[in-house]
């Protein structure tokens, strides 16, 4: 190895500066598979490409674009097993503050919390960092927001960025695509052409996961919740986060081409 | 005795039109030995949000010491200002951490929402929340307290009507109480302001 006497498995700064281990990780994220991440006017859009290493494996059971929690959900780019346990700690850290506050939590709460974690591997004794970066995609009290949180568990926002192995071409395609007014229609359609500049053979539904983070008209009716009226109804707005079914991504493809 | 009773104390929350008031009684004793007028049971969370905490008075003051490194945290950590029905969460599940060994004390709730709807709750001394639509009470006074406030409450009071209520329900509820009284103090929240006033009862 290159070098050689500062990668242990313990992270620790060489003599420049650097904590190679960190770098390192950073690489195998570089060598994952493109995700992207666009905010629409009224929500977010996270999508990834989903390869299969034969065309045996069942492709039905692959995630990459994963639920958090109501109003958040997250796609990564990296090592998968990583990524799992990732999104473990990611939902009981959701629930616990559901458990205390009983709402939501906001998505900057939820992405410092996440990124602690990753942090945490990158000073602890007997671990290496996570091999991912994530796609954060939230919509809180304060609208829609993504943020990308790289192995060292340093977090930023972003209006579109991509993460992974296409990352710099995908990215000087979003420059020039993006624009503030797009809505989540748009910010989808914009997410599958970018993933196609990179694409290898024939994209289709089986092939893309996308999911979504927009905003919701809710009834309820609970005493004491907020606007309550005795025996009526209220509405309130919540944020949401889904992923497409497999028909909807088919319906965007077909727009496409 | 009960411990909840060591004390003695009387605390009432009640809504309004757009506001929303809440007012304790001032008397700190042991059983019957009265210590004290100016005891602080009443708490301001924020300028929306005060709690009253009824009950045993070191619990009173560790639980108000507790919320208070709570909210100072989370306006830290998230921020912005805690909501009422928020808070309210909190105070129950900081009270259902110590559920086989609690503390005495069982809180109110008073507080203007973001929409200015006024907001009351209560919880029992392990966190178990109501959040009724006209008044809520809590002490050793709180049977007077219910017998004053269905008598005297009504739905739509404005600011000062609102005090007026709050102020002679929670005065006649503590001269029936041997330990409660010896003065007593009243917040009313407004959306521009908070209205305080303490008030002298039967000094004896």
């Amino acid at each position: 190895m290159a070098d050689g006497r500062y990668s242990f498995s313990l992270t620790t700064f060489s003599p420049s500066g650097k904590l190679v281990q960190i770098e390192h990780a950073l690489t195998a994220v570089n060598q994952g598979i493109t995700s992207i991440g666009i905010k629409a006017a009224n929500g977010i859009v996270i999508a990834t490409e989903k390869k299969s290493s034969s065309p045996l494996v069942d492709d039905k059971t692959l995630e990459k674009v994963t639920m958090i929690c109501k109003n958040i959900g997250l796609v990564y780019s990296g090592m998968g097993p990583d990524a799992r346990v990732l999104v473990d700690k990611a939902r009981k850290a959701a629930q616990e503050y559901k458990k205390i506050y009983m709402e939501e939590p906001p998505t900057l709460i939820l992405v410092t919390e996440i990124a602690t974690v990753m942090q945490e591997f990158t000073q602890s004794g007997g671990v290496r960092p996570f091999g991912v970066s994530v796609l954060v995609a939230g919509f809180d009290e304060k609208g829609p927001s993504l943020y990308q949180i790289d192995p060292s568990g340093s977090y930023f926002a972003w209006k579109a960025t991509a993460i992974g192995k296409n990352m710099i071409n995908a990215k000087t395609f979003l420059e020039k695509r993006y624009n503030e007014q797009m809505e989540i229609d748009d910010a989808i359609h914009t997410a599958i052409i970018t993933l196609k500049e990179g694409f290898e053979g024939a994209m289709t539904d089986n092939s893309l996961e996308i999911g979504i983070c927009y905003c919701e008209d809710e009834e309820f009716s609970l005493p004491g919740e907020a606007g309550f009226v005795e025996g009526g109804k209220k509405i309130r707005k919540v944020g949401k986060f889904r992923k497409l079914v497999n028909e909807e991504v088919k319906d965007y493809l077909a727009n496409i081409a | 005795m009960s411990i909840m009773s060591y004390n003695g104390g009387a605390i009432v929350a009640m809504k309004g039109k757009n506001c929303v008031a809440i007012a304790s009684d001032r008397r700190f004793g042991v059983q019957a030995l009265t210590l004290t007028h100016d005891f602080q049971k009443v708490f301001e969370i924020n300028d929306k949000i005060y709690i009253g905490l009824g009950g045993l008075a070191t619990d009173v003051q560790t639980l108000s010491e507790t919320f208070r490194y709570r909210v100072n945290m989370y306006n830290l950590k998230e921020e912005r200002e805690i909501q009422p029905k928020t808070f309210a969460h909190l105070v129950s599940s900081t009270l259902y951490e110590k559920r086989f060994g609690p503390y005495y004390c069982e809180p109110v709730i008073a507080g203007l929402e973001k929409d200015g709807s006024p907001f009351i709750c209560s919880t029992d001394l392990i966190g178990c929340t109501t959040f009724p639509n006209d008044f809520v009470v809590t002490g050793t006074a709180e049977q007077q307290l219910y017998g004053m406030c269905e008598s005297l409450w009504e739905p739509n009071l404005e600011p000062e009507d609102l005090f007026e209520i709050i102020s002679q329900a929670l005065l006649n509820a503590v001269d029936r109480d041997a330990v409660s009284g010896w003065g007593a103090i009243v917040h009313v929240i407004t959306e521009d302001k908070v209205i305080t006033r303490t008030l002298r009862g039967r000094m004896d």
